[in-house]
């Protein structure tokens, strides 16, 4: 079995297997979603849940992995730049709501970096992983970016913004019914500015004006976050 | 489609250039999302040239993500060390966020309905 896989490994490892892997664990991710409407099975988690036993039964280091689906990674920066035309789309909505978007925004950049912040602090998190944390509600290159500045670990931030995205697309939506939440802006505005891109996601599913929303929620709080953290740094960490 | 991915491309690009400009205060992707909705908006830039790519892109951002998720793995041990405090402060943190933002939203439609009602 070994030497089986050691004779397999350079073509295991190469971008177009890693690549298809990718895609293929997502797609299977997607169907069981579909099927199961379990929300806990998120297409990422189940990829997730795939791909690591796979790389630790081959061999295969996460750097190499990383490497040969940096493709994936780059697409990152252009998704966030394409939600400009979805916001566009949908800018007839935003109408008179402004300035109430900018406040939410606001008070939930206050709420998100400030609770994360105190309670790592308060479960004894050194002065790196706060601010590995505190960027956790943005988008991935906005908050490697932030971290990065404020003394955190980048690539820790990466993994933090990714579970809070899963966390928050998994529960938002529970949320907002327990609270009863009617506003199609709020629900958008909630998602995008607590989960990023994976609460947008979940937000498209909901309907066409809170995936807009939350895709503009997404700019939002990183504009939010790049201004408040400097504040937080110095009250808080 | 290219020319789709091509103007997406072209607006990432003027957003890093000014992310550049501007120090690395706020990324290039945020910068190019801006100034691709002000084009758009300003009826610079026709919306059918990018609306097959940009909705492609933008309906599958999860999958995106699969490459830092993976990336779990290689930072097991730190994690693992710091579980109760991290978990705890995401979970804490996002659910307050999302109670938040929805509430204060909700609450200046619900007094701007009102508003005008009073106004009829």
């Amino acid at each position: 079995m070994n030497e089986w896989i050691n004779n397999l490994r350079p073509i295991l490892s190469s971008e177009v297997f890693l690549l298809m892997l990718c895609l293929g664990s997502f797609l299977l991710g997607v169907l069981i979603y579909k099927k199961t409407n379990i929300s806990l099975l998120q297409p990422l988690l189940i990829t997730m849940v795939i791909i690591i036993p796979f790389l630790k039964i081959t061999g295969i280091e996460y750097k190499t992995f990383y490497e040969n689906t940096r493709i994936l990674n780059f697409m990152l920066g252009p998704s966030v730049v394409a939600l400009g035309y979805v916001l566009y789309d949908q800018v007839g909505h935003l109408k008179g709501n402004l300035f109430s978007i900018l406040t939410a925004v606001l008070v939930g950049g206050i709420v998100g970096i400030g609770t994360v912040v105190i309670v790592a602090e308060l479960l004894g998190a050194n002065h790196s992983l706060v601010a590995s944390l505190a960027p956790k509600s943005v988008t991935t290159p906005i908050a490697m970016n932030l971290a990065e500045k404020h003394g955190g670990v980048s690539s820790l931030t990466a993994i933090f913004v990714v579970v809070c995205g899963m966390f928050g697309g998994l529960v938002g939506p529970i949320i907002l019914r327990k609270i009863g939440v009617k506003s199609k802006i709020a629900k958008g505005l909630a998602m995008g500015s607590s989960a990023h891109a994976l609460g947008t996601a979940r937000a498209m599913e909901m309907g066409a004006l809170e995936g807009a929303i939350s895709g503009l929620a997404i700019g939002l709080m990183g504009i939010m976050t790049a201004l408040l953290i400097p504040f937080a740094e110095k009250l808080l960490f | 489609m290219i020319k789709g991915l091509f103007f997406i491309l072209l607006f990432y690009f003027l957003g890093e250039m000014l992310s550049l400009l501007i120090g690395g205060f706020m990324p290039g992707s945020v910068l190019g999302m801006i100034l691709l909705f002000l084009s758009l908006f300003f009826k610079l830039l026709k919306p059918e040239y990018v609306k097959d790519a940009a909705t492609v892109i933008t309906k599958n951002m999860a999958v995106f993500f699969v490459p830092a998720g993976v990336g779990l793995m290689a930072y097991y041990d730190i994690l693992s060390k710091n579980l109760v405090a991290i978990v705890a402060a995401i979970s804490i943190s996002t659910i307050l966020t999302i109670i938040a933002v929805a509430l204060v939203q909700e609450r200046f439609e619900k007094r701007r309905m009102k508003g005008e009602k009073t106004d009829e």
